[in-house]
């Protein structure tokens, strides 16, 4: 009778209605508070989770639209030793209230995994997410930190 | 008539050293006493706190708002403290009286009386200490604003106790050896027999040292000593910033929590005048709708229940008889105010009436909009109210003993009664200061609506965002004369306020004759601080007129402003140098240009210089930052560096997209789509340089952004010749047009 939803590898039988917003069921029903409310229309990127290995701004997701699909949230990030992208956020102390950055480590975690090496055209038209505090002068001095690790490796295999 | 004492504590049962100063008035001993009978924490005075196994805790009296004070004040207490820095952890502190911060209360009070602390007699260091103790506690005083943490409570707070602690751990050994201290160092968290080379760990000593009185005037080191002082060590908040764990005041989780969802009446003052309950009976889960004067919540087992209720609630509301403001009709004001209003003078210097009488009068007006605060985390409290009487809170403010008492008053119960867990915030900017916590009064009503359930009421964004309260909208005139090479005469500077005149508006330039008045216009939109607060007008006007009247004379705009700076080699320097490292007097391709602008606040001088490409259809592209600041000494160099940054940011937004307009007696703007804010795209290269002084420490989250919109609207000048006199950016029309004359 509920929505199955499939979050962070474990499968949860949620009893709401199909229409009630992503976001809300991953905070409130399952507890998960790492993702964050901002704007409630898409346009802050404070919710983004992953949706079969895409960014996806759940704040205007119906948990319905996305039954059995494999969700994966900031809680599963680095569950086993930190990925590259929040070790690189740490070696750059790029959060300042940091509540903007499970958001934006997972729109930046999406990208990567699809150009491992963005240029800052690639990474500015991917990642809009907002942050008031103002740290995006280093999370691009982050990214293109971790662009040009893969660049370099890339070079020597 | 107060009686002094310290307030030690002892030994909890932990094996804690507790140290605090407090100067008690007689009347609060007995309690103080009755209190320090009572177990661990509840206890515990002020600042410090080490275990047996030698960590040691840095209890801090601010909210952690992402400024990275958690890491600079216990830099500045584990430095005086000798402390291994990998054994230092900072907590909030309780939001209790015990720990109302009365180092703020000195620092605020020392700089309102324009004192030094080393201006005050020695005799009186000691009263006055607790004259602000007592002071911190009357106005329960636990705020963190005005960019304060480091230059008020670390210096009069946190280095103070390092260092008396480090006093009582050498006493504590001295007494086991049975030696004089003097034959003692410490150093990495061990107090060291020199001559024997014995030593002891803070973590076993404390026990005893906790038997020692802390000195209020424990030796504090030079400069040259410092260890962690100035070094860019890692940020200990950072960590749980990067995984999730972190937990907001919106974070708040109990079983069988309620959420409520509110509506206020779109025109400020307007009241309530119809809400439907009918209309939800069926809605799922739908607990209550409460009903208060200007606004409605909808209670619920869920948000979006409780939002989609609200929906189909769609209560009505009047203009409160406000129907008629606009932007519009407060422009007009302002204008008229500052024509023929009574302008009320607040300082004057020279005869600037004959200077303006016997020149040739260049005149010029700016106006800065009303503005958001828009922090990520919307302003939102979970509150559980029990009939017996008790209200426990649990949000992020920037004054947890401050909303503990201002809870206690909107409930009308005792203070003793309200408990207040303060979490970090996802932003504050100043939303989330006293005065401004309407997000309180309104969760404290719904939960006295749903006693005995924990209730979380959260704006949504566009509540967040029409129910702010904003940075004023500020009108400012100048008149000047200047002498036959161009440099001023006269400085006449009028401008409307909400509130009282501002001292940011006088100026560091030299002019012989000067003279400010404002004429207050509140209109009807709540006002409050808004990061950088006056500083963040006065910078605009006071930075683009300069660059103006070094137009008019001619001169190069840093030129002109170093000309004026004769007896402020600070100034002087900053300015300087941010120009050098900006390359100031390079070539730029066409279209391009380069702006300068300096605003000391918060102690701090900040110089930024935009460069800013202006393309033939109008689009303006800020390309680089270069900053220079001069803080005296920044306590963490990359966490000040973090705050210039992402003041430029916050600034940058203001500047180029910020504007909250008024239509109807309420808020135009509804989410960030209509409140638009800088982004990646839009994000500069930025390159801060700091200016090492010997000057008092300065501020850091609020000095960056005062020159940030004059630095990027005089680029925007001398790349095409129009000249900003209205912010933000985006209401003019940059497409290439013949130069203006």
């Amino acid at each position: 009778m509920g929505i199955p939803l499939k979050v962070n590898g474990t499968i949860h039988d949620v009893d709401v209605e199909p229409d009630a917003p992503l976001l809300w069921v991953i905070r409130d029903e399952l507890h998960l508070t790492g993702t964050k409310f901002g704007c409630g229309i898409a346009a802050c990127g404070a919710c983004t989770v992953h949706v079969n290995g895409k960014a996806v701004r759940s704040c205007s997701v119906p948990v319905g639209s996305v039954a059995g699909a494999e969700i994966r949230t900031i809680e599963a990030l680095g569950a086993n030793g930190l990925e590259a992208v929040q070790q690189a956020w740490i070696a750059h102390q790029v959060p300042q209230c940091g509540y903007c950055q499970s958001g934006m480590i997972m729109a930046v975690s999406a990208l990567l995994a699809e150009h491992p090496a963005p240029t800052d055209e690639q990474l500015a038209a991917a990642i809009t997410n907002i942050c008031r505090c103002g740290t995006l002068s280093r999370i691009r001095a982050a990214v293109r930190d971790l662009a040009m690790k893969k660049s370099a490796a890339g070079a020597r295999s | 008539m107060n009686r002094r004492k310290f307030l030690v504590g002892g030994a909890t049962a932990a094996g804690a050293l507790i140290v605090g100063y407090a100067v008690w008035p007689s009347a609060r001993l007995s309690k103080a006493d009755a209190m320090a009978a009572g177990p661990g924490e509840r206890f515990l005075a002020t600042w410090i706190k080490i275990a047996s196994d030698g960590t040691i805790t840095v209890v801090v009296p601010h909210c952690d708002m992402g400024t990275g004070i958690y890491t600079a004040l216990a830099q500045m207490a584990a430095d005086e403290l000798d402390a291994d820095w990998t054994k230092v952890r900072a907590e909030t502190a309780p939001c209790d009286p015990l720990f109302a911060n009365s180092a703020l209360a000195e620092g605020f009070g020392l700089e309102e009386l324009h004192v030094s602390p080393d201006g005050i007699p020695r005799l009186f260091a000691g009263p006055t200490i607790g004259t602000m103790r007592i002071i911190a506690e009357h106005m329960d005083l636990q705020t963190t604003g005005g960019s304060s943490a480091v230059r008020f409570t670390g210096v009069y707070g946190m280095r103070v106790a390092g260092a008396a602690v480090r006093e009582m751990l050498l006493e504590a050994a001295a007494a086991r050896m049975n030696a004089a201290v003097r034959d003692f160092r410490t150093e990495n968290s061990r107090v060291v027999h020199t001559a024997s080379g014995t030593s002891f760990g803070y973590g076993e000593l404390a026990r005893e040292a906790a038997n020692y009185s802390p000195s209020a005037h424990p030796k504090l080191k030079e400069k040259s000593t410092y260890k962690l002082v100035g070094e860019p060590v890692p940020r200990l908040d950072i960590p749980a910033k990067v995984n999730g764990a972190t937990k907001y005041g919106i974070d708040t989780q109990m079983p069988d929590m309620l959420y409520g969802t509110i509506r206020i009446s779109p025109a400020f003052g307007g009241k309530l005048v119809s809400a439907d309950e009918s209309r939800v009976a069926e809605h799922r889960g739908v607990k209550k709708v409460v009903k208060l004067d200007d606004a409605v919540v909808v209670v619920a087992d869920r948000l979006w229940r409780a939002r989609k209720a609200m929906e189909a609630l769609d209560p009505a509301f009047d203009t409160g008889g406000q129907g008629d403001v606009s932007s519009e009709t407060i422009r007009e004001m302002h204008l008229g105010g500052l024509r023929s209003g009574e302008i009320k003078r607040d300082r004057k210097t020279g005869d600037p009436t004959e200077a303006l009488n016997n020149g040739s009068v260049i005149e010029r007006i700016y106006n800065v909009p009303y503005l958001a605060h828009a922090a990520m985390e919307p302003v939102n409290a979970t509150v559980l109210f029990k009939k017996v009487g008790t209200l426990e809170v649990w949000a992020g403010t920037q004054d947890g003993l401050g909303s503990r008492a201002f809870c206690a008053k909107a409930a009308g119960l005792p203070m003793e009664k309200v408990t207040f867990h303060l979490t970090p915030s996802g932003g504050g900017y100043g939303r989330r200061l006293p005065g401004l916590w309407n997000f309180l009064t309104y969760a404290v009503e719904t939960a006295k609506a749903v006693p005995g359930v924990p209730v979380k009421l959260l704006f949504n964004r566009e509540q967040d965002m029409q129910h702010d309260f904003y940075r004023p909208n500020v009108t400012s005139r100048f008149r000047a004369t200047v002498d036959k090479d161009g440099w001023p005469l006269a400085w006449v500077n009028d401008y409307t306020t909400d509130d009282d005149p501002n001292p940011e508006a006088h100026i560091v330039y030299r002019v012989p004759n000067q003279a400010y008045g404002t004429v207050k216009l509140p209109a009807h939109v709540p006002t409050g601080p808004w990061r950088s607060v006056e500083a963040s007008w006065h910078g605009f006007f006071v930075e683009s007129f300069i660059d103006e009247l070094a137009h008019e004379a001619k001169r190069d705009a840093l030129e002109y402003r170093v000309g004026l700076l004769e007896g402020q080699p600070r100034h002087a320097a900053t300015l300087k140098l941010a120009a050098e490292k900006a390359g100031w007097a390079s070539p730029l391709p066409a279209g391009c240009g380069r702006g300068i602008a300096m605003v000391e606040s918060f102690g701090t001088i900040v110089v930024h210089v935009a460069e800013v490409e202006v393309k033939d259809a109008g689009a303006v592209n800020v390309r680089r930052f270069t900053t220079a600041a001069d803080c005296g000494m920044a306590v963490n160099p990359d966490g000040f560096k973090a705050q210039m940054e992402g003041g430029i940011i916050f600034g940058l937004s203001a500047a180029l997209h910020g504007e909250i307009t008024i239509e109807r007696g309420a808020v135009v703007q509804q989410n960030f789509p209509d409140f638009d804010v800088v982004r990646l795209a839009e994000c500069p290269e930025i390159h801060v340089h700091i200016h090492e002084s010997d000057a008092p420490l300065g501020g850091a989250g609020e000095p960056g952004i005062p020159p940030v919109a004059p630095a990027v609207t005089n680029a925007i000048f001398a790349a095409t010749g129009q000249r900003i006199r209205e912010l933000p950016v985006k209401k003019h029309d940059l497409k290439k047009v013949p130069l203006a004359s």
